[in-house]
């Protein structure tokens, strides 16, 4: 339970359904008292709606600190990855590990059948355990739950995933919650303030080195102050005027330089995932049609996903993306079934 | 559900005499003890009844009782009062590495504003060394603060000799001594301490009462300031229910103590050797013997003390791993960790702390339940697969426990 109007519900829910309900809140980052108006899930604030939601429901609750493996899995993840030229998605990181790996055993070591959470996805089970988007197309979230294992996935249950975040509230409403009206949490819960490059120098207690933004024939253009503060795709604050918009696309992390290029350079025909994971089929065993989704928010392409080999895959897009950012994740689906995905090694231009 | 109370060296259950000794004082006897009216009488007279009460705990006079909020502002009044007054003579604090958050953080607060503070290091029992101490005086300190007894492992310090050794160098001495209060003899003549704090909750009174002795002569300045109560030196209307609550638990402490003290020996040593046997890969964390009588803080290997506190909590069993403080978000105990105990071993520690409302067959439920459960989550843990397989190379086991 994260203090949220979704975890709220889905526990209430579960309880009006005759589940036997205990709730957890996982205590991950220790918030500073000055930026704790900001946070957005999880904080100490956040742990007390739980706590008061769970009194409301009348179920036991707990709070479980996670902060060294948050810290080490999802916050140093978070910096190196940005070192390395790549665009973290913490929440993904999240997710896998900290709610489907530890959450998920401590729930295992209270004796809990299952592990439910307010996540917009649904699980159903014929021969495999398959995951689907939640139905509410505009909050699903079966993206950032494409590491689900059928392990996993046999002892998780997505109360929401038939659901509208209008429902939701409104059942919030009907059981009486203080979160029913909480608004979204939208930043990443260790950096409220959305300030990330500030938070990397703070958390590395160093500055970086600045380098050059340069076009790919390497005229130089400008001057960037650290690698980390760029993303593929980005337009805004490159401070370089060329006559037309510039984009970035590529970070070379060997030379310490930011390329930028026209518009149609900022698009790639495909990429190669790698750290598969499949869920629909067992393995990639030949080529198949997918929709790849290349970020959270994406809305998709179609796609040919193709055995790469070292459990990489190639994803082939039948009409060019703009920024395919490494360090993202690529999910494969067909319809509202998710296939499977990987993270997001390099683009193919 | 069956629901046993293991955590009294969080709170205490309020016993049914003391909360008779409260209840006037909530409705009829409402009066300001400090009015000269009729309806102030009874009032006052229960202050000063239980101040005499409290004195007879610390073998004081009603005179050097002060009473508080609580054992945090105790520490607070004692070590900040103290240091206020004495700064022109020195700067230097002496304190050990495992003293409750109250006096830790006051005098790591201290420190910040100029004060030198030593933090006494503890042995792998949790023991200071007095020759450390005493080579850690200097000309310039002016309060040696020490636990009377440890809230986490129960252990005992040696009060008396510190008490000696402060009162030798002129150096006023000030021991927390919320956790041994009730539970074992707290002489100040016989200990030599200048300050003794105590918590009224911890001893069967409610939250939100506490005492400090402060000896004839010893000059502090008040934390509160404000109307003339407790000598000038904490204003604020006294909380005549609470203070008449802790002069009645206090007296009972006192009448009680031989015999609870032998109960509660008998139940934490049950305990102990039922688990240790039943168990294996436990580490006590503690003196075996130095230790106060209700207290057992034990390790479990390859098992978060967190989780073990959860599964305890839904057989209804009450305990806790390090102070009730840092419960909620499990930081590896700084006590543990000043013990030299390992990151691993320390993330496994529970505390059990036992009370006058326990019984033989409480102990035997935890003996029954705690070992499947433990044996359960070390089966979901793949370090204990990797590490029994040397069973016998693992430097701790649990005959370690026994002696």
């Amino acid at each position: 339970m994260s203090g949220g109007v979704d975890s709220s519900t889905a526990a209430a829910l579960l309880k009006e359904q005759g589940y036997d309900v205990i709730g957890i809140s996982m205590k991950l980052w220790d918030y500073p008292d000055d930026a704790n108006k900001f946070a957005g899930c999880c904080s100490l604030d956040d742990i007390n709606d739980a706590r008061r939601v769970a009194d409301k429901l009348d179920i036991p609750f707990y709070v479980v600190n996670m902060e060294d493996v948050f810290s080490k899995e999802v916050v140093d993840y978070f910096v190196s990855s940005y070192l390395n030229g790549e665009t973290p998605n913490p929440c993904l990181k999240c997710n896998q590990i900290l709610k489907f790996q530890v959450l998920l055993k401590k729930a295992m070591e209270l004796e809990a059948d299952f592990l439910a959470t307010g996540h917009y996805a649904r699980i159903i089970h014929n021969d495999r355990y398959k995951l689907l988007k939640g139905i509410d197309n505009t909050k699903d979230q079966s993206y950032f739950l494409f590491t689900l294992t059928q392990e996993q996935m046999s002892k998780i249950m997505f109360p929401l995933g038939n659901m509208t975040k209008k429902d939701v509230r409104n059942h919030a409403k009907r059981f009486g919650l203080k979160t029913a009206e909480k608004k979204e949490s939208q930043d990443i819960c260790f950096v409220p303030d959305g300030q990330y490059p500030d938070f990397i120098i703070k958390r590395l207690g160093t500055f970086i080195k600045s380098g050059d933004i340069v076009d790919k024939n390497g005229n130089i253009l400008g001057t960037h102050d650290g690698l980390y503060k760029y993303t593929i795709g980005q337009r805004k604050g490159l401070g370089i005027a060329r006559g037309k918009p510039q984009y970035v696309i590529d970070i070379d992390i060997k030379s310490n330089m930011v390329i930028v290029g026209d518009k149609d350079e900022a698009f790639s025909i495909g990429l190669i995932a790698k750290e598969l994971n499949w869920i629909g089929i067992e393995k990639l065993n030949e080529q198949i049609e997918v929709e790849s989704k290349i970020r959270y928010r994406h809305k998709g392409v179609k796609s040919i996903i193709k055995p790469a080999g070292e459990g990489r895959a190639r994803v082939e897009f039948s009409k060019p993306e703009c920024a395919v950012t490494p360090g993202q994740a690529v999910v494969f689906y067909k319809e509202d079934e998710v296939i499977g995905g990987g993270w997001i090694e390099k683009r193919l231009s | 559900m069956k629901k046993i109370y293991l955590d009294h060296n969080a709170t205490t259950p309020i016993h049914p005499d003391v909360y008779a000794a409260m209840l006037p004082f909530l409705k009829e006897d409402f009066g300001n003890p400090s009015s000269v009216h009729w309806a102030a009488r009874n009032p006052r007279k229960a202050v000063d009844e239980a101040r005499e009460q409290v004195a007879h705990l610390f073998n004081c006079d009603a005179s050097e009782i002060i009473f508080t909020s609580c054992g945090s502002e105790g520490d607070n009044l004692a070590i900040k009062g103290i240091v206020e007054s004495k700064k022109d003579k020195g700067n230097h604090i002496i304190t050990t590495k495992v003293e409750h958050p109250a006096v830790l953080n006051t005098c790591k607060y201290l420190a910040k504003t100029g004060f030198d503070v030593t933090f006494l290091d503890v042995d792998s029992y949790g023991m200071i060394d007095i020759e450390e101490l005493k080579k850690a005086i200097t000309a310039k300190t002016i309060l040696i603060s020490i636990m009377y007894a440890n809230n986490e492992t129960g252990v005992v310090f040696p009060i008396e000799e510190i008490g000696r050794l402060a009162k030798e160098r002129n150096i006023i001495f000030n021991t927390d001594a919320v956790q041994a209060a009730g539970k074992i003899p707290i002489d100040v003549k016989k200990l030599n301490v200048d300050i003794a704090v105590i918590s009224g909750h911890k001893l069967y009174a409610p939250k939100g009462v506490g005492a400090a002795y402060v000896k004839r002569g010893v000059r502090l300045i008040p934390l509160i300031h404000g109307g003339h109560q407790e000598r000038n030196r904490r204003g604020g209307t006294e909380n005549v229910a609470g203070i008449a609550a802790l002069g009645k638990a206090c007296e009972i402490a006192m009448q009680d103590m031989k015999e609870e003290s032998e109960k509660l020996t008998i139940l934490r040593d049950r305990l102990q050797k039922g688990l240790a046997e039943k168990i294996p890969y436990t580490k006590l964390n503690g003196h075996p013997e130095k230790r106060l009588p209700n207290t057992l803080n034990m390790s479990f290997e390859f098992v978060e003390g967190e989780s073990i506190l959860l599964n305890l909590d839904m057989k209804g069993i009450a305990a806790s791993s390090g102070s009730a403080c840092t419960s909620g978000s499990l930081e590896p105990s700084h006590v543990l960790v000043a013990m030299g105990i390992t990151h691993e071993v320390s993330h496994g520690s529970v505390r059990f702390s036992m009370g006058r409302d326990n019984t033989v067959e409480d102990i035997d439920y935890v003996i029954e339940v705690l070992p499947a459960m433990v044996e359960r989550m070390r089966s979901m843990s793949p370090l204990y697969e990797a590490k029994t397989g040397k069973a016998a190379n693992v430097s701790f086991s649990s005959s370690d426990c026994s002696h």
